[in-house]
């Protein structure tokens, strides 16, 4: 899965790193570190991490048609009609 | 009339996109979800779908990201002809038509210009041919930069200590390789920060093992006899010896190709007007041509109208939206491109962030920490008001000078703010270098009037 961090948003609250340190890391006290290409067994992981993010700076794509809907059961529903047909 | 072609062009018109990368995407992007349903054709030098260049410099050098997998996410389907592999080489702005290097053309009935920046290379040609010299903009280039450092070099070469070249050296020293830089300049980042805050880049990489030479410049590259790079002279007549040489010396905007086209473009960018429209060589605004990212440079009410060049990834994300927007909409429903100039960078595991134009800026307060804990904000101020701020490890208070920025507040700054010392309390000057002389250049190009413009002198003539 794609993924990119807008770093004028991020803010370094790190909570990224924690759900999904594989993806994420903290280099030094506010940097953030991370692999733009998450491996497959990382989806929901970065779900949480995207879902998470307080200033939500966080985009990925393919995630949308199958993590949200496990995830989130009340956001399932409404917001992932579109986006679905956009996974990659 | 008019009303009736926009909505034509937004039901079966043709645009086309050259530039193929963050700001190309994007504006892809936005035009189908503004409801463009026409023919869409991107167009791109680089054989690669659009990637994320920024984690080539850090996480890839650190091997922390694989070089060929940036590739960015798609925001929706764009459901576009990709031309990619083939640079566009000619604009005809009658025929609306643009010339590719295979000898095909593409027409048009809208054009948004996107074609970015490129490092620029080491003049001397036979030197910048040696096997171990390298650039850093593109995946191609991180790939094999990153192949070198693997391969344990002795010693790697920075040639310009910008942000690019700054984060280079930050990657060589995290992974255990020795790296000299070399910088014009009396520090690094002196162009996009002033010399205060580039003193507190060059303490960070002394304290790091960088071994930083300032105030010197490399004289020439010395190849050994079967055409590998072995050692950099200096202009102090020092010689170091290293086997990769990176050359980081800001970069060059792709308007080649533009040449003779009638359009107002050259080296300083493509200039266009607060809406995105391109300008041609006479100053009139084109109504079919617009401008993206950073190859654009447009006028900004916050900075005197002065027209920016802002590489940064933030600008070139929101003034694609923007230009999309403004292709496929009635002219009322125009938006201009009033970003705030943003960017980040990582070195030595320091988040440095700014926004607003620094460069602008006479005078430097620091009104939160200290430079010697490396952990501040500092406030540029310009003509009696805030113009921009830089943090160091202090991001989460930038948006409230941001804000400051926008309502042109006083400055020097008067309120108290959370953790100021002693050192924040009176303004100094922000020791910008003298922006006639030539330099690796800072990230933002400020080129319409400003009385600090000393680029152009005007010579009366004589009876």
């Amino acid at each position: 899965m794609r993924l990119v961090v807008d770093l004028n948003k991020c803010q370094g609250y790190a909570q990224c790193a924690f759900l999904a340190p594989d993806v994420f890391a903290m280099h030094g006290d506010e940097a953030l570190i991370y692999n733009p290409h998450a491996p497959e067994e990382q989806r929901e992981r970065l779900a949480r991490a995207v879902a998470a993010c307080p200033v939500q700076a966080i985009t990925a794509d393919g995630l949308d048609d199958r993590g949200d809907k496990r995830d989130t059961g009340n956001a399932g529903a409404t917001g992932d009609v579109q986006e679905a047909s956009d996974g990659r | 009339m008019v009303a009736d072609y926009v909505d034509w062009l937004r039901r079966e018109g043709r645009i086309v996109i050259v530039g193929a990368s963050l700001a190309g995407l994007r504006a892809a992007e936005t035009l189908r979800a503004e409801g463009f349903a026409g023919e869409l054709t991107l167009i791109g030098d680089e054989p690669y779908e659009p990637y994320d260049r920024p984690p080539l410099s850090k996480s890839v050098l650190l091997g922390k990201a694989s070089p060929h997998r940036t590739e960015l996410p798609h925001r929706r389907e764009i459901d576009a002809k990709w031309r990619l592999g083939v640079p566009a080489t000619g604009l005809d702005l009658s025929a609306k038509r643009v010339r590719l290097a295979d000898g095909d053309e593409v027409e048009y009935d809208r054009l948004l210009i996107a074609t970015g920046v490129r490092a620029r290379p080491w003049p001397k040609e036979e030197e910048a041919r040696l096997d171990g010299v390298c650039l850093l903009r593109t995946r191609d280039d991180a790939a094999d930069l990153y192949q070198r450092l693997k391969a344990g070099p002795r010693r790697v070469f920075v040639i310009g200590a910008g942000f690019a070249g700054s984060e280079v050296a930050s990657a060589c020293r995290e992974t255990g390789i020795p790296v000299t830089v070399a910088e014009r300049a009396g520090a690094p980042l002196v162009g996009a920060l002033g010399g205060v805050i580039g003193a507190v880049a060059a303490d960070l990489q002394t304290e790091n093992g960088v071994d930083l030479r300032t105030g010197v410049t490399v004289t020439s590259l010395e190849g050994d006899s079967v055409g590998r790079v072995r050692a950099v002279h200096l202009s102090d007549e020092s010689v170091v010896e290293a086997d990769v040489v990176v050359v980081s010396l800001g970069s060059v905007r792709n308007t080649d190709w533009l040449a003779g086209s009638g359009l107002g473009a050259g080296p300083r960018g493509i200039a266009c007007d607060a809406g995105c429209r391109a300008f041609d060589f006479r100053g009139i605004v084109t109504d079919d041509v617009f401008v993206a990212g950073d190859v654009a440079r447009s006028p900004h009410a916050l900075f005197g109208y002065q027209f920016l060049s802002l590489e940064h990834w933030g600008n070139a994300v929101a003034q694609a939206e923007t230009a999309a927007h403004n292709m496929i909409c009635h002219g009322a429903d125009r938006r201009p491109h009033l970003w705030m100039p943003a960017f980040w960078s990582s070195m030595f595991g320091v988040n440095i962030k700014s926004v607003g134009v620094p460069s602008m800026g006479d005078q430097l307060m620091i009104t939160q920490g200290s430079l010697a804990e490396r952990r501040f904000v500092g406030v540029y101020g310009h003509q009696g008001r805030v113009i921009a701020a830089v943090t160091f490890d202090n991001t989460r208070w930038l948006e409230f000078y941001a804000r400051q920025i926008e309502r042109g507040a006083p400055f020097p700054v008067e309120y108290p703010t959370v953790d100021r010392r002693p050192e924040g309390r009176q303004p100094v000057a922000a020791d910008f270098p003298d922006p006639s002389l030539p330099t690796h250049g800072p990230t933002v190009t400020l080129s319409g009037y400003s009385p600090a413009d000393q680029q152009l002198v005007f010579h009366p003539a004589r009876h």
